[in-house]
């Protein structure tokens, strides 16, 4: 159980998906102009994060490891990941149009998104089991949410800043975005 | 023969990935600690980009158009994973230093743009060296940012000490490196630096009548230009856009 909220913190905080590995940055830079679209996208992010990290796991331990064809694993999982959010777009169209409605239209967005397929491949190296790489998953997930969520607040007041010009638009950003990866860096010694 | 020229000065200066249209931001400001990573990963992506670009060009008329991104990114992937153990096997110190972001090169936008804009239109000989270019333009950009962040961040080129370190025990005068250059708050603004610099250089390309290829991509807001969004065909996902604008503006 420890070892099972070492690894949420680490991955969601600590280790910060877009401050320090840089995964997700493009919906990071783009869908981070309002808070209530920065939601979304991270909830969107973090339900098919946390269920790709559940199949990509299964289909590594019952069918790539045992056959010996582990090697294939970037090709496995990048078309399982497609497919995957495609299909996790019919269901939730279908079955749960309440959901769909809240998270449908940032899905097609989150095939872009390098930090789903980053995180299938770090469970691997990691040699994490299906739960913990659910749990780590999640809590990568749950770190893109905060982030994009803290980028948009501040993205929501530099609007009304005095930005000299040749930072206007996405060079502001990435020095904001700079800063906090400053401030996330303090909780590098936690653990 | 002008041909081959013409597509290698695309790739490397007019349409250069990483300066001009802003391609591939997410390996360019993870793996720049050091010049020789940047080297390393733009070499790496340049053998798949040359590879995917002659097979996908060579089966451009074998594979449906409907089938054509999944297709691609099976290429894609199969030379990455080569890459990747050609990588692992003869250079283990860059294999260690890159790590997760050699399998990555698999999303890399620069791969699936090359692919979806000029090798499946293209005959072979060209999209080779379109592959070459973009290859080497990108191999560039990500050393030049490489040395600026070495040098900064620890005083060397390459590993060599190019500025002399100050040392405070024997008050010896030097430089004093500044570590964040090569950690990631650095990546950042490096880049904002970089963006900014570009900013600058087109407006003052308008002024004297000449136009730059604008940034595309993720720095343009554009997230589904590349990648697998083309998965989900053209059509849903300029609607998805459009939804989510309308959906901002409420």
């Amino acid at each position: 159980m420890k070892e099972l909220i070492l690894i949420l913190v680490a991955s969601a905080i600590v280790n910060n998906v877009v401050l320090s590995q840089f995964l997700g940055l493009c919906p990071f830079l783009g869908v981070s102009k309002k808070i209530e679209t920065a939601a979304g996208m991270g909830g969107a992010v973090i339900f098919v994060i946390t269920i790709s990290s559940f199949v990509t796991g299964l289909i590594y331990k019952f069918i790539l490891e045992p056959t010996g064809f582990a090697y294939l694993q970037t090709i496995v999982f990048i078309l399982v990941i497609a497919a995957l959010v495609q299909f996790v777009e019919m269901f939730l169209k279908k079955k749960m149009p309440a959901l769909y409605q809240a998270l449908g239209v940032y899905l097609p967005l989150i095939t872009t998104n390098c930090a789903v397929l980053g995180i299938a491949l770090k469970n691997v190296t990691n040699g994490y089991n299906i739960l913990q790489g659910v749990i780590n998953g999640f809590g990568t997930a749950v770190g893109f949410t905060i982030a994009i969520v803290i980028m948009a607040g501040i993205r929501e007041k530099i609007e009304f800043n005095d930005v000299p010009k040749p930072f206007k638009g996405s060079a502001i950003v990435l020095v904001t975005a700079g800063l906090m990866a400053i401030a996330f860096f303090g909780f590098s010694g936690v653990i | 023969m002008n041909k081959i020229v013409e597509r290698l000065q695309n790739g490397i200066i007019k349409e250069n990935p990483t300066f001009v249209l802003m391609l591939g931001m997410c390996p360019t400001l993870a793996v720049t600690t050091s010049a020789m990573n940047g080297l390393g990963m733009g070499l790496s992506t340049t053998v798949v980009l040359v590879m995917s670009n002659f097979l996908i060009s060579l089966l451009r008329n074998v594979i449906p158009d409907r089938v054509r991104v999944p297709a691609f990114i099976v290429i894609v992937a199969s030379f990455v994973t080569i890459v990747q153990f050609l990588v692992q096997g003869f250079i283990p110190s860059l294999y260690s230093a890159l790590g997760i972001y050699i399998p990555l090169i698999v999303v890399n936008c620069i791969i699936l743009g090359r692919a979806e804009s000029y090798a499946s239109k293209n005959p072979v000989i060209p999209s080779i060296f379109d592959g070459l270019g973009m290859g080497l333009g990108f191999t560039l950009g990500l050393t030049t940012i490489g040395i600026v962040r070495e040098i900064l961040g620890a005083g060397q080129i390459f590993g060599f000490q190019i500025l002399p370190l100050a040392d405070a025990a024997t008050k010896k005068a030097g430089y004093t490196p500044i570590t964040i250059f090569v950690l990631a708050p650095g990546a950042f603004f490096v880049l904002a630096a970089l963006v900014a610099l570009m900013n600058v250089i087109r407006s003052n390309a308008a002024k004297k009548g000449k136009t730059i290829a604008p940034a595309t991509g993720c720095l343009a807001g554009d997230c589904e230009s590349c990648g697998m969004g083309s998965c989900s065909g053209k059509t849903t996902v300029s609607k998805t856009s459009e939804t989510v604008e309308t959906k901002d503006k409420e």
